[in-house]
């Protein structure tokens, strides 16, 4: 280029580069945008309170191994709980409004088995808290708790009348649904953090064991185990068993005798469970019968699909009048008015050549019925929002304490338990937590988002399962796994997709470098609104500046 | 170089010693041989690196011109008439922003009626718009000047128009010198733009201004035109040294010392009232003339200089303002104030009418017998040669 | 066309950026150190669609010039905002000359990087659609048929915005301007007139014509960096709506970009000597009462008495240019 001539340049007509930033357009707002971090609705309905989002985030980057870690801040079990759990997650998830909802299970599973494949742990802190907790039940809950509590320092001793841990996931999931060498290794994982396992051990009466064994605190995540007998007319030579007693048989390696034609009665996940057990059995007819329609039914929809696609079959609206030998009559109910069943008066006998009962499970009040301070109420053990009975240093949770009965409720139970237990042997109260607003559908723009139905998880052919006890619902290879996770919204929560950087007319967002986010530079930030507008999750309030 | 040449020619040949870097034009008469000459040399390739861009009119000309002056390139255009006006917006743009683009105006009517025939009434439409004016007497003045004119425009950073008279010049054939070209490079060093689009530094040219400074813009500008009545004259000295011939300067007196009379005048017809002056000495009649070369920045000084007290003044025009009368008067007049110099004007060649010797012997006759009182109050503006049989009949 | 559809991440190709794609496939608009070509502190209306889209062309042909840029501007709306005295918002060599005249400048200003040998500079003419399809039109014709080395831009913001919303050669049929009032004879601007430049500049037979507007930014980059890989006269069609002309509000303006192109009104495409090479589909097709619904401009279409001639008048456009264009995928048409 030709050399500019030494004189100055004309006045005011040519003007330096950039010397607008003088004029702070800020001064032009009424409203200004302001970052909010909202609550995603699966977290919202995680029962174990995992930070499903934050985890799915680094599976999308795939940093499998930080969606782990995040997934085990809340949970000790993704394998497990990637398979066994009913994922209200997913039933809550923004993107099945636009097509699908995520497969967050699928991911989590495939999460739990990365971890297992390569051998990831977690370590407890080297310092020792000095108190002593007293975990009784090996199941979900008391594991759970006794993973957080050995994280936050804690001895931890757990005790179990059973002769292998595991609890519900060892006795009473089917290993279709949970294979034991998935269990196996995630259990020994949680063990290998230095809590003391007893087995074949029952706690019957706890505060001397406390006092012996000089715990501080106690969890009790003793469960419900004991099958619900409902008053059923039946002959002599009927034979009537009960769900779970046949779960935990075939668990233990037996094969009790159900004969072809089995029906079930019952309309839950164990319900469903034991009926697909018979198919395995060798039962050629399976029927569930169950009082109400379908939509009552308290059983998840996968299950009760998986059943019906394996050939049990249902019979909604029916209750069992009578079991005899070789067959049951059946009454035919009717909802009524308010949608309630009732019964019709029209019978009908049905081939069973045994039926088995799964109509809920009680809790083994035995051990409770001495301590003093500790009350069951409607068949669960009492407990404050701190997770504490009655008695000082008491704990219960999971399903001696709620009727959720999911394995997922009782992990995020004993979780929160354990953090309770915590803050009281150390002599805090638990700040309560900031409700968070929700992340609603209506907050997104979803057009940013790319067209992706689900992935389908592979499974094992329908024909083969209902003979097999291999499981039936494969793990997604990684390539699938990280497109799930990609499907994500990210609803309420940035994620750093520049749109607010990039559209901003008046560059007033400044973008700080990964992982950091954006903060607005409100010297400049005029108040449009188009980075609320078009933030494709919802994540930019506009709000009104006070004059 | 001396040779019997047309003035396009001429002109064609010597602004291309001066090296222009982008030329672009757009054909009227009579600026056609000017443009042609030059499309010629460039597509010889003998003024390579240089471009020369046919564009689809006057007004892009001048645009052309204006992007290439801000991209640091010597720009030069030329037009006349009609063209000069449909380049009005861009003349002022062109000055405002400080580009020293150099243009020939080949001085013609404007329309209605369509006219092609010298006059001024193109370039003294746009007397006022910042650029700086030279009227040529004859060939060789408007070769020479453009030479001085690229030199005044890239050290002012102001552009600069040369007028010269449509036909009568521009197609007139004459034995004119084109500078050398090694005189030219020695007088007129590659242009040094004061501001240039750059991308390494980038600045923004042409902003929007305000009533809180727009004044002070404007005031800068008449500041920087008026220099040019320094300059000028140091240029047209430094050019005789160089080329060993004078140029033009301010100001052209003729025969003035003693005259009772002065014609003041711009352009070619100063050639015929040399011609009928040196007749009317002859006769014992005491006249000269005084040529206006810088029109713009006028000349006020020089005038002054050049005009005694008890002269009177006609100013010869080729245009006037519609409704009121002479253009040059009125600077003349505002030159002469306090100066025993009584003015009057006279409209003569429009639209190409010729001004013969007899028309201004008789109008200096005239014109010096009229009573001279200075008291008298406003002149009549006068129409040289008026047919009024027309008028009556046509 | 140019732009690499962005496989399947999260957003795939349609947010400004993307945290899971590969950097060198990123966004110019997401990156950090982009050049603002038009940086903070311009005085446009809030919300303004030109301002938006002028940084993105700029800031894209930045990257694609390695920062050897120099830009010419008409008169209008974005040179008015951006550069009253004494502050500039300009952070690339910029020259303002006139309103009709950006065309030739930015010729000239190529003529001169050419006389130089200094053709590793490159040149973009910007204007409206004022200064580009009606008083510079001339001026840009020339551009075109001389196949001078310059990049023109229109910001089609559909009207004279700078001096109080007039309508011009773009604007559309319908469409309320304060010269094209809303009478009971005259329901806004009239149908039947008005131009669209991109095939007249497809007439030119030019190396380069597309259409973009500032909802689809990647479409929009690959664009101009399209253009940038080529030489001689090269025309990029860019709609920005304007909050203040067609009554909107300011958060809206990327919405009503995407729903001009999503009823069909505005194509999306591009061309080379002439040839339409490639068009945009729609992705969810609406009817064009979804895009003018939102516009005062248009509100007497809908009050005090809906008309629904008019409406399907415009429908009919939509339509046309939807099968003119083939903007449907199979799947849809
Ligand atoms: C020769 C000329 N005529 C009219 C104007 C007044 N004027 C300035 S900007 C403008 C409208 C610009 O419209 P457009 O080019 O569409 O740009 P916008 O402001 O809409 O972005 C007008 C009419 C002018 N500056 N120059
Ligand atoms: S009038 Fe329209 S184009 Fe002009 S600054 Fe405002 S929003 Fe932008
Ligand atoms: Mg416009």
């Amino acid at each position: 280029m030709a050399e500019p001539s030494a004189i100055p340049l004309p006045f005011a007509i040519t003007l330096s580069a950039a010397t607008s930033r003088s004029n702070h357009t800020g001064a032009w707002r009424t409203e200004r945008p302001v970052y909010v971090d909202l609550l995603p609705p699966c977290v919202n309905a995680c029962p174990a309170g995992e930070n499903v989002q934050r985890w799915l985030y680094h599976a999308e980057e795939r940093d499998h191994e930080a969606a782990w870690r995040e997934l085990m801040r809340d949970n000790p079990f993704p394998a497990i709980m990637g398979r066994v759990c009913y994922h209200p997650c997913q039933t809550a998830c923004n993107r099945a409004s636009l097509d699908e909802a995520v497969g967050i299970n699928a991911v989590e599973r495939f999460l739990g088995d990365e971890a297992l494949r390569q051998g990831w742990t977690v370590t407890p802190p080297e310092s020792a808290s000095g108190y002593r907790v007293l975990i009784v039940g090996a199941g979900p809950a008391g594991l759970s708790a006794a993973y957080h509590l050995r994280l936050l320092g804690h001895d931890v001793v757990v005790r179990d009348a059973s002769p292998q841990a595991g609890g519900m996931m060892r006795y009473g999931i089917p290993t279709y649904r949970l294979p034991r060498d998935i269990l196996d290794l995630e259990l020994a994982r949680l063990l290998d953090l230095g809590i003391v396992l007893e087995l074949g051990r029952r706690v019957d009466d706890l505060p001397t064991e406390m006092a012996d064994g000089g715990f501080d605190a106690a969890f009790l995540g003793i469960g419900a185990q004991l099958a619900r007998r409902a008053y059923l007319p039946a002959g002599d030579s009927a034979r009537i068993l009960d769900a779970l007693g046949v779960l935990r048989t075939v668990a233990d390696g037996g094969a009790p005798l159900l004969g072809r034609r089995v029906v079930v009665y019952g309309g839950g996940n164990t319900a469903m469970d034991v009926a697909r057990t018979a198919r395995r059995l060798g039962s050629t007819d399976t029927l569930v019968i169950y009082r109400r329609t379908r939509e009552k039914m308290p059983a998840a929809d996968v299950e009760v699909e998986e059943a019906l696609a394996e050939g049990v079959r249902i019979r909604w609206l029916s209750t069992i009048a009578y079991a005899g030998d070789g067959a049951v009559v059946v009454e035919r109910m009717r909802l009524d008015e308010a949608g309630r069943p009732e019964p019709t008066g029209e019978f009908e006998q049905l081939p069973a050549d045994s039926v088995v009962l799964a109509i809920g499970q009680d809790i083994d009040q035995s051990i409770l019925s001495d301590v003093d301070g500790i009350s069951v109420v409607d068949g669960l053990v009492q407990v404050g929002p701190d997770f504490m009975t009655g008695r000082a240093g008491v704990f219960a949770g999971g399903d001696v304490a709620t009727n959720d009965r999911t394995v997922t409720s009782a992990v995020g139970q004993g979780k929160r338990a354990a953090r309770q237990i915590d803050a009281w042997l150390r002599g805090q109260v638990m700040a309560a937590q900031q409700p968070r607003r929700l992340a609603t559908a209506d907050r997104l723009n979803p057009w940013y988002y790319s067209d992706a139905p689900a992935a389908v998880r592979p499974q094992l052919d329908a024909a083969r399962r209902a003979s097999t006890f291999d499981e039936v619902v494969q793990g997604l290879d990684e390539t699938t796994a990280v497109y799930e996770a990609r499907r994500c919204l990210s609803c309420g929560n940035c994620f750093e997709c520049d749109n607010c950087y990039g559209m901003c007319p008046d560059n007033a967002v400044i973008k700080l470098g990964p992982g950091q986010r954006y903060t607005i530079d409100l010297n400049y930030c005029k108040g449009c609104g188009i980075c609320a507008a078009e933030c494709p999750c919802g994540a930019i309030d506009m709000v009104p500046e006070e004059t | 170089m001396r040779a019997q040449r047309e003035g396009s020619q001429a002109v064609a040949l010597t602004v291309a010693r001066c090296r222009p870097e982008v030329v672009c034009a757009y054909p009227i008469s009579p600026q056609t041989h000017i443009v042609e000459g030059l499309s010629a040399i460039v597509a010889s390739g003998e003024l390579a690196p240089c471009e020369f861009v046919n564009v689809e009119s006057e007004f892009a000309a001048l645009s052309v011109a204006i992007g290439a002056s801000a991209a640091g390139a010597r720009a030069y255009t030329a037009t006349a008439s009609q063209g000069l006006l449909f380049m009005a917006e861009a003349l002022w743009n062109a000055s405002g922003l400080g580009l020293p683009i150099v243009m020939t105006v080949a001085n013609r009517a404007i329309g209605a009626p369509i006219n092609i025939w010298n006059d001024h009434s193109d370039a003294m439409a746009l007397r006022d718009c910042g650029w700086i004016q030279l009227y040529a007497q004859d060939n060789q003045e408007a070769a020479d000047l453009h030479i001085l004119a690229f030199r005044l425009a890239e050290q002012l950073s102001v552009p600069v128009m040369v007028c010269m008279d449509g036909f009568v010049l521009t197609h007139a054939v004459e034995e004119i010198d084109v500078a050398d070209q090694e005189l030219v490079d020695r007088y007129l060093p590659p242009y040094r733009p004061r501001q240039v689009l750059d991308p390494k530094a980038p600045i923004t040219i042409g902003a929007m201004v305000g009533p809180e400074a727009f004044t002070e813009v404007r005031y800068l500008a008449h500041q920087t035109q008026r220099q040019a009545l320094t300059v000028i004259p140091r240029l047209a000295d430094e050019f005789a040294t160089v080329f060993g011939r004078r140029s033009a300067s301010l100001v052209s007196p003729y025969r003035t010392e003693d005259a009772d009379l002065v014609v003041v005048a711009l352009g070619s017809v100063l050639g015929t009232l040399a011609e009928t002056i040196d007749e009317l000495r002859d006769d014992g009649v005491r006249v000269g003339a005084l040529g206006i070369t810088t029109f713009r920045p006028f000349p006020t000084e020089a005038v002054r200089a050049a005009l005694r007290d008890g002269q009177r003044v006609v100013a010869l025009e080729r245009a006037f303002s519609i409704g009121s009368g002479g253009v040059v008067s009125q600077d003349l007049r505002v030159a002469l104030a306090g100066m025993d110099c009584p003015l009057s004007t006279v409209v003569a060649g429009l639209g190409g009418r010729p001004i013969t010797r007899p028309s201004l012997r008789q109008l200096i006759t005239q014109a010096r017998s009229a009573p001279g009182d200075p008291t008298a109050g406003p002149q009549p503006l006068v129409f040289l040669d008026l047919d009024r049989d027309l008028l009556a009949h046509g | 066309m140019a732009v690499q559809r962005v496989k399947f991440y999260q957003t795939g190709s349609f947010a400004v950026g993307n945290r899971l794609l590969d950097p060198a496939m990123r966004s110019v608009q997401s990156d950090a150190t982009r050049t603002n070509a038009i940086t903070s502190g311009h005085r446009a209306c809030r919300g303004c669609g030109e301002a938006l889209g002028a940084r993105y062309v700029l800031d894209a042909a930045m990257r694609a010039t390695g920062g050897k840029l120099v830009t010419v501007n008409a008169t209008g709306c974005l040179e008015v905002f951006s550069t009253p005295y004494p502050e500039s918002a300009w952070q690339v060599a910029w020259l303002h000359s006139l309103f009709g005249n950006a065309p030739a400048v930015a010729a000239g200003v190529a003529a001169a990087l050419r006389a130089k040998g200094r053709t590793d500079i490159r040149v973009i003419g910007q204007a409206g659609d004022g200064g580009t399809v009606d008083i510079g039109f001339g001026c840009l014709s020339g551009l075109f048929e001389r196949d001078d080395d310059v990049l023109f831009v229109c910001y089609d913001n559909q009207g004279y915005m700078n001096t109080g919303v007039q309508r011009s050669g773009a604007t559309p049929p319908a469409a309320r301007t304060t010269t094209t009032p809303v009478e009971e004879q005259a329901p806004g601007n009239r149908f039947g007139q008005g131009k669209f430049v991109p095939f007249i500049a497809m007439a030119h037979e030019i190396p380069y014509v597309a259409t973009a507007t500032i909802a689809d930014l990647r479409d929009l980059e690959a664009k101009v960096e399209r253009a940038m890989q080529l030489r001689g006269a090269r025309y990029l069609h860019v709609l920005v709506p304007c909050p203040l002309g067609w009554g909107t509000d300011a958060s809206e303006t990327i919405r009503i970009a995407r729903l001009a192109t999503e009823c069909g009104l505005f194509p999306v495409f591009e061309a080379e000597r002439g040839e339409v090479t490639d068009v945009n589909p729609i992705r969810h097709r609406v009817p064009v009462e979804e895009y003018l619904r939102r516009q005062v401009r248009y509100r007497h279409l809908f009050e005090p008495t809906r008309r629904d001639d008019l409406i399907a008048r415009i429908q009919a456009r939509a339509d046309a240019n939807i099968l003119r264009f083939g903007l449907l995928d199979e799947k849809e048409s």
